[in-house]
């Protein structure tokens, strides 16, 4: 049994919006995934819920016009996976919520619930975050737009007001197209797990594919919220693929983040983890692009 | 039929098809919710409760505090009671406790209509306390002028013992010249048993008389404890077993069902169910044992072990539980494996902290003890440059063993061939060389460990298990135990046997799954490997007396000496060829309904096993180390186990797996985790890296078929011991890969990245600091 006040299922989007503003106590609920979970321990014991779980306007996978394209947040981390559109163009995205919980969480579980938590360990979060997602948001106000990047405020706090919703991410076809990418989620299991330390590396190489033309690196849990790392990136921009390279990219991004010690892990260990899964991420995403690394 | 076939299990189709019936299927109507409040600190005393504003919360019946608890201390382990006051369980624990000894301990308990409004009163009931410094280990509760945990050991150890062997002491014989000596400390951590079906139980009144329905591997023993703790007549309590989602050693202890009773007795009868989460199971209820050992070793330079010391500190936890037991069984246990020609000297101890109480669980001991001695064999064998088979095969257990301390006899021994299987299997020679001389950042190696593993109790304790037989008008036949199914296949395997004594076909056997402790024979339960071995005797005495039975009113029915007649798969058949004379419905329906004889068949027997076997087996496995990362990818695996003769391989091999993946989660990663305050850190699913199937690598079981002469068709143990040795085997090959010797249990990531880091196969960088 679940110490729930209220159950409200929106009508659309508006209707949240207008729940939302009626009640600041309110709790927006998708999938129930981390919702119900903070139920039952109590943090979110005895609020009123608005779902927004079934409505047809927040689901689905589209290419607009200009190539951009287009993920509506309550679509479940399953179908995101298996979606055409995404396994052609993003492939990395699918790679990445493929590895969230286990299969029930999957079908369950949102992409929009997973930004929205601003929790750092979210694997589709640093994946978006190297795409330079851009998120809309509509409010009572109306909407507004802006990139992923600027949505976190926080640990487990983004921007997004109390009477808002995420109604789209969106990832233009200039960062896409010619990409090639590889994430990384290690955790102590192969299943049912958080993220000790995720790594997304993504890329576009050389036309002859022996140098890195343009690198995007993000992590999560390397610091209070996903982040990129701007001079690792820089260092690998127009560089010859070699080991060397991967070693000082490793090492440009071990002086970026910013892991805590916790029970959980050691600063000292999700350090040596943050230079390796660099190498690793970047050389296996090398590989995706058709490229090698020279020794 | 019969014993050696692969039959499905009796259980199955129930089982697969959600149609099993578990404790909470057997919910009353008008059943109320128990919520246990608890405490907020590890080591105290509560001074006062408040309970006024969780009465107001709608739904709240009753609550009851630790103020208001019969004034009984009573003992929860799942022995059989011994009639010595000596050596009888420690009973260190009331219902409620003023005195509180772990974080969570039960202070208060609410009763409400609906499981919510429990748990929104229990939240709301406050107490305060008088708080004391908390213990984590044994070290720190023998620290000088640590209070007691309990009055009753001021010193906070619950028990100490000694043993020696051999003409002289270790230190004299270690001195000696021409010897290596080896030393090493190893360190186990806390674990739980994680069963499916957290532990519930619900009780009501009949009459006078307080019914239990439990999730439990010993009803007949919960029926005596429950007893005990409420001061009330044995006879008084009935106790129904349905199936169970599984035990480990965890429901061999009697946990909640002495609450639930006292609460329904306090409400006039109405029924009461008590239901933990699994946040409560793991830091309320029991763990395995964390213990340290200390080992000491003199070996001569051809491999002959000469002396050995042995120093184990136990921590017990709050609550003494099975207490002392799991770290004396250890202490016989690496008697047992290993004979050395001049001295051993042992000393164990068992100390009471304020971290969740160890008890029962799957191996008692034993998988602690093989991870420091297993491990301490490879040190030993590096030590000489020996081979580590072929040190282990100079110096370990041989057939006609008897060990000096409990006259315990090794009747039959596969051990050798068990070791001769394995290294076949993985390759072993040819591996442990390619080991040599790596240098990349993936590693491969090969590590084996090996066990002896006794069968029951006895002679610790009694061993004493009852059968019953009861025909039917059909030709069928009830089998009734107390014995229980807990998952491992028992109901299977007992209708195996009885169909091949009896000679009635299996589909014939109807097992009588649950027990009912008004009804169910006495049996003291599932553990300790026990059940094929002692209640498989009682089986058999009973299926012997049963085919007699009815053999001789097949005598007399068909007017021929009952000598000349046999029951075969189900008919009453001539002896000499085997042409059958009379179906067993024919022969039961006169039974039954003979105008002339007319007798119910049934056959009983008690069977007081008074003997004990070793039962054997070893792990071999292959590693890859990730060394940069921490992790250790399981390349092949193989358990190989000499249990005598298999009632039924199929299940066997199903009982090596699942042993074989708890060894696995006990190697790479299971750990429960505490703050300084003893608070757990992570008793949960999410944080306690329990493997899943994902994690889990093809797992490869394999026999040596020995004929125990003791065993009642030749069989030993087999229940526990396949989670034995994997964790030792673990941690031999990945010394056998990287040259680091891990000794201090788990092997997860970062404990790896750390000491390979130490040893320098990482590259050591100061952590940058960001301000």
């Amino acid at each position: 049994m679940y110490d729930i006040q209220s159950f409200y299922k929106a009508a659309n989007v508006k209707d949240a919006v207008r729940a939302l503003e009626a009640n600041p106590q309110a709790v927006v609920i998708a999938g129930g995934t981390d919702v119900l979970v903070k139920i039952r321990e109590g943090k979110l014991a005895g609020r009123d819920l608005i779902s927004i779980h079934d409505l047809p306007e927040l689901k689905g996978i589209f290419m607009e016009e200009d190539g951009t394209i287009l993920i509506r947040p309550c679509t479940s981390f399953s179908q995101i996976e298996g979606h055409p559109l995404i396994q052609q163009k993003l492939p990395m995205l699918a790679q990445a919520v493929g590895q969230v919980g286990g299969p029930q969480i999957r079908n369950m579980g949102t992409v929009g619930g997973n930004l929205c938590n601003g929790v750092t360990s979210a694997d589709s979060a640093s994946t978006l975050l190297a795409m330079d997602a851009q998120l809309e948001l509509e409010g009572p106000k109306g909407t507004r737009r802006l990139p992923l990047r600027e949505f976190y405020a926080g640990p487990g706090r983004t921007v997004r007001e109390h009477e808002e919703l995420l109604t789209a991410i969106r990832v233009r076809k200039e960062d896409y197209e010619g990409f090639c990418g590889y994430y990384i989620k290690y955790a102590q299991r192969s299943a049912m797990d958080i993220a000790t330390l995720g790594c997304a590396a993504y890329l576009r190489l050389s036309p002859d594919k022996t140098h890195i033309e343009q690198l995007r690196l993000a992590y999560g849990v390397a610091a209070p919220t996903p982040i990129r790392c701007g001079k690792a990136e820089q260092a690998a921009q127009g560089q010859r693929l070699d080991q060397q390279l991967l070693e000082r990219i490793g090492e440009a991004a071990v002086s970026e983040v910013n892991p805590r010690t916790s029970w959980r892990a050691s600063r000292e260990f999700r350090l040596q983890l943050v230079r390796e899964l660099a190498k690793r991420a970047i050389a296996q995403a090398v590989v995706k692009g058709g490229g090698e690394i020279h020794a | 039929m019969g014993i050696g076939s692969r039959i499905p299990r009796v259980d199955a189709f129930e089982k697969v098809t959600g149609r099993a019936r578990y404790t909470d299927d057997f919910q009353m109507p008008g059943c109320l919710y128990a919520k246990i409040v608890r405490s907020t600190i590890a080591n105290g005393k509560v001074l006062s409760i408040q309970t006024d504003q969780a009465r107001q919360v709608e739904g709240v019946v009753e609550i009851f505090t630790c103020f208001q608890v019969p004034d009984i201390q009573f003992p929860t382990p799942g022995h059989p009671w011994s009639v010595e006051p000596a050596h009888q369980d420690v009973s260190d624990r009331k219902l409620l406790n003023q005195r509180v000894r772990i974080y969570g301990d039960e202070i208060a308990v609410v009763v409400a209509k609906d499981p919510l409004a429990a748990k929104k009163a229990a939240s709301l009931v406050e107490a305060q306390y008088e708080e004391y410094p908390v213990a984590l280990t044994p070290a720190q509760a023998m620290e000088p002028g640590f209070p007691a945990i309990h009055e009753e050991k001021p010193n906070n150890i619950l028990a100490h013992s000694h043993f020696q062997q051999g003409g002289v002491p270790f230190e004299e014989a270690a001195a000696q010249p021409g010897l290596s000596l080896v030393s090493g400390t190893y360190q186990t951590q806390t674990v739980q048993h994680c069963h499916i079906e957290p532990v519930i139980s619900s009780a009501y009144m009949e009459g006078s008389r307080i019914v239990v329905v439990s999730s439990t591997q010993i009803p007949h023993i919960v029926r005596r404890v429950v007893g005990q703790a409420l001061g009330v007549p044995w006879g008084r309590i009935r106790v129904i077993k349905p199936y169970i989602g599984g035990g480990f050693g965890n429901k061999q202890e009697v946990l909640y069902e002495p609450l639930a009773a006292w609460l329904t007795l306090q409400l006039g009868g109405r029924p009461v169910k008590v239901e933990l989460t699994r946040e409560e199971i793991f830091s309320c209820t029991r763990v395995r044992h964390a213990i340290e050992f200390q080992l000491r070793t003199a070996v001569r330079a051809d491999g002959r072990l000469m002396a050995r010391k042995f120093t184990a500190w136990s921590n017990q936890g709050g609550y003494a539980s099975h207490g002392h037991a799991i770290v004396a069984n250890a202490a016989n246990g690496y008697r047992h494996l290993y004979q050395d020609e001049q001295a051993l000297e042992e000393d164990a101890y068992t100390v009471y902290t304020n971290i969740s109480s160890g008890g029962a669980m799957r191996g008692y001991g034993i998988p602690q003890l093989c991870f420091a001695m297993e491990s301490h064999m490879d040190d030993v064998a590096a030590a000489i440059g020996m081979d580590p088979v072929e040190f282990r095969l100079k110096n370990c257990m041989r057939q006609g063993y008897v060990d000096p301390g409990t006259g315990i006899t090794c009747y039959s021994s596969g051990l050798r061939e068990c070791l001769e299987k394995g290294m076949e299997a993985i390759g072993w020679k040819e591996k442990r060389l390619a080991a040599k001389d790596q240098n990349g950042s993936l590693r491969r190696g090969v590590g084996m460990a090996m066990f002896s593993y006794k069968t029951g109790v006895y002679p610790i304790s009694l061993e004493t298990a009852s059968a019953r037989m009861i025909l039917n008008q059909d030709g069928s036949a009830q089998l009734q135990l107390g014995a229980t199914e807990i998952g491992q296949g028992a109901d299977t395997v007992f209708t195996q046997m009885a169909a091949e004594t009896t000679g009635i076909e299996e589909s014939q056997i109807h097992i009588v799954s649950f027990q009912d402790t008004d009804v169910a024979p006495f049996d003291t339960g599932a553990y300790a490997s026990r059940q094929t071995y002692v209640t498989g005797m009682a089986v058999k005495d009973t299926a012997m007396q049963f085919k007699k039975k009815l053999l001789e009113y097949a005598g007399w029915l068909l007017k021929r000496p009952q000598e000349e007649l046999d029951l075969r798969h189900g008919k009453i058949v001539e002896k000499t060829d085997g042409s059958p004379l009379l179906t067993l419905e024919e022969l039961a329906m006169n039974a039954f309904y003979n105008l002339e004889r007319s007798v119910h068949i049934t056959a009983e027997a008690t069977h007081h096993c008074k003997d004990n076997t070793f039962a054997f087996g070893a792990c071999f496995v292959e590693v890859e180390v990730d060394i940069p990362v921490g992790k250790v990818k399981v390349l092949k695996i193989l358990n190989v186990h000499d249990s005598g003769v298999l009632i039924n391989p199929q299940l066997a091999e199903a009982q090596v797996h699942g042993g074989m993946s708890m060894g696995l989660g006990y190697a790479l990663g299971e750990c429960l985790r505490y703050d300084a305050k003893g608070r757990p850190l992570n008793g949960n699913l999410l944080d306690y890296k329990l493997p899943t199937a994902m994690d889990t690598p093809e797992l490869e079981a394999d026999f040596v078929e020995t004929v125990d002469p003791s065993g009642p068709y030749g069989n030993k143990a087999l229940g526990e011991p396949p989670a034995i040795p994997v964790a030792p085997a673990v941690r031999n090959a990945i010394l056998n890969a990287t040259g680091v010797a891990l000794n201090r249990l788990p092997f997860d990531p970062q404990s790896l990245v750390e000491t390979f880091t130490e040893a320098g196969l990482i590259e050591r960088r100061e952590a940058e600091v960001h301000v």
